[in-house]
């Protein structure tokens, strides 16, 4: 465990310098932020007609749309992850040092995942202030549902992105390989769980957005707890199981 | 201590080393001496435990690298080919982060003793990314050396360094040669004969041969070589040389000198001086060539490559 975290706040550190890292916080923070003056509007609107034309909530400000950016921030976060220290030759140094194969791999994922954290607790203000202004507040389960849906679903598809990286030697390749399994993930496993009766269960389980979008109304399953918490086992095992690989060549 | 037995390493289909079996005893330095491609980075690998053998097998530190690979790795320091650094830490900080992976009880002493064994100490709170090549080699160093490990593991140490640290670098192998154990990679020969106890010369994945440093060069001196020169024209002293007794192998340099070899126990050089000069020649020169490690090497690289 100690190594897990000698390599995740080394990681965690390097976030701050990466200007990749700068721009996914920029963007998150600024759809949130663009989304909640819209809120603003609804709260306003609010004051002239007695009601709320469309109730503002925390999902619909920060955390879906949080969410969908990380779609195509946790790739550019995790990318270079492992890639990058075998193209500078420090992955040599990281697979003679005495540290396991999965204490490197969870500690890169946990590097990853801390900084999307501390980028996710300034979005916190947002929720707050909303609370201050809706009158009698907004619905305070379904957003503790919806931020543990979030955190969970972005454990999950950083462990993915960070299997990739440690598949690929190219950055790139890294992000678009991870790019295209959030896709399925997200939209397509959902087409065959409409389409096809018989294997709807299979797919429909598959399906990231379902997972997330019933989380976020308020509903804390243990399915879709167990699903987020798979899906992360799983990507942190082939990118342990990678690793390994790369040593056989 | 290292001690391989038969470790062979394929590349898919292409092997890159075969069989070799050698030892390195604590207190020794052992140098691994060939030309590109034969193996050197291949076998380090190996025993640092960043991959396995495709057979063989081999034991480190008194564990075997595969079964107790983390034991290993514990105890050994290694300085891979491309020196592993992160641009973006402070020496300091790049030293802290190896003494943590490695659970060093006291880091800031540890690291204060490397950063001066390696001479970096003015260097500690400078960004990597700014430091010279040469520094960046005596880092790479610092990090191998942290942990004061049993075995040392060098895989082309001096290269890049400039002349006055390569003196250093190899004091401070030689330092630590004394109490451990020291493998090193190199491609030159002078500083193999310099630092090395032993030498094990590796082409095409195999060791063509080990020994002293001293003792390949006698091994391999199987007749004296001796040159001579004369002022102005040297025309016809290759065919007066050729018919003294003894003298075997004249050859004519197109530098004007004369190069001939005869049998180590019988030293032709007064006969060789009192005809030259009755023949008329004004003798500048006369002097024996040791067969220097690098044409040892060169021999023994392309001997092994027609036995093929
Ligand atoms: N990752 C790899 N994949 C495939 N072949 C490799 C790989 N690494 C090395 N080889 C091959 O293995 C052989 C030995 O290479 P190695 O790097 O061990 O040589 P070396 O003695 O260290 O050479 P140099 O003096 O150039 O560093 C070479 O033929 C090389 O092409
Ligand atoms: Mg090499």
């Amino acid at each position: 465990m100690r190594n897990v975290w000698t390599i995740a706040s080394r990681e965690y550190r390097h976030y701050f310098l990466s200007p990749v890292a700068y721009i996914v916080a920029f963007l998150i923070l600024m759809l949130a932020g663009i989304l909640f003056v819209f809120q603003l509007k609804s709260v306003q609107d609010m004051t002239y007609q007695g009601y709320y034309p469309n109730p503002p909530t925390a999902a619909n400000s920060v955390i879906y749309p949080t969410a969908f950016m990380m779609l195509f921030a946790a790739p550019a976060l995790t990318m270079r992850l492992l890639s990058e220290e075998q193209r500078s030759g420090t992955l040599e140094l990281l697979l003679t040092a005495p540290l396991k194969d999965w204490e490197l791999v969870v500690g890169k994922w946990l590097g990853a995942f801390m900084y999307i954290l501390t980028v996710y607790v300034i979005t916190l203000i947002i929720p707050i202030v909303l609370n201050r202004l809706v009158v009698p507040g907004i619905d305070i389960k379904a957003t503790v549902a919806g931020y543990l849906a979030l955190i969970l679903f972005t454990a999950a598809f950083l462990a993915i992105g960070t299997a990739f990286s440690s598949m690929f030697n190219n950055q790139f390749a890294a992000f678009f390989a991870t790019l295209i399994t959030f896709v399925l993930l997200w939209w397509v496993v959902g087409w065959p769980a409409n389409l096809i009766p018989a294997a709807s269960g299979f797919f429909g389980y598959l399906h990231a957005y379902a997972h997330l979008t019933s989380m976020m109304q308020g509903a804390i399953a243990l399915k879709d707890l167990v699903y987020f918490l798979s899906l992360t086992a799983v990507g942190l095992f082939v990118g342990t199981v990678a690793i390994e690989i790369r040593r056989w060549q | 201590m290292i001690r391989a037995t038969g470790l062979t390493k394929d590349y898919g289909s292409r092997r890159a080393i075969e069989n070799l079996t050698f030892e390195a005893n604590q207190g020794e330095i052992v140098g691994f001496l060939g030309p590109n491609g034969a193996g050197k980075t291949t076998t380090m690998r190996i025993l640092t435990g960043y991959m396995p053998p495709t057979y063989g097998t081999a034991q480190v530190a008194g564990f075997d690298i595969i079964e107790e690979s983390m034991e290993v790795r514990r105890r050994v320091g290694y300085l891979p080919e491309t020196v592993p650094l992160y641009p973006d830490m402070t020496v300091y900080g790049y030293l802290k982060f190896m003494a943590d992976l490695r659970h060093l009880p006291d880091p800031d002493d540890m690291i204060d003793e490397t950063l001066e064994i390696v001479g970096m100490t003015e260097r500690a709170d400078g960004y990597i990314s700014n430091l010279s090549k040469g520094m960046r080699q005596r880092v790479g160093l610092a990090q191998a050396l942290l942990h004061k490990p049993e075995v040392l593991i060098l895989d082309e140490p001096t290269i890049g360094l400039d002349p006055a640290q390569v003196v250093e670098v190899r004091n401070i192998i030689r330092e630590i040669g004394k109490q451990r154990t020291v493998l090193l990679s190199t491609h030159i020969l002078s500083e193999a004969q310099q630092v090395c106890d032993r030498v094990l010369i590796l082409n095409r994945g195999r060791i063509v041969a080990e020994d002293t440093p001293e003792n390949l060069q006698a091994r391999l001196m199987g007749a004296e070589r001796a040159i001579l020169t004369v002022k102005g024209d040297a025309d016809g002293l290759a065919a007066l040389l050729a018919q003294i007794k003894g003298v075997k192998n004249v050859q004519a340099r197109p530098d004007g000198g004369v190069e001939f070899q005869f049998a180590p126990g019988m030293d032709v050089r007064p006969e060789v001086a009192r005809q030259t000069i009755q023949a008329g020649y004004d003798l500048l020169e006369l002097r024996l060539m040791g067969l220097s490690l690098e044409e040892i090497f060169l021999e023994l690289t392309r001997d092994s490559k027609i036995s093929k």
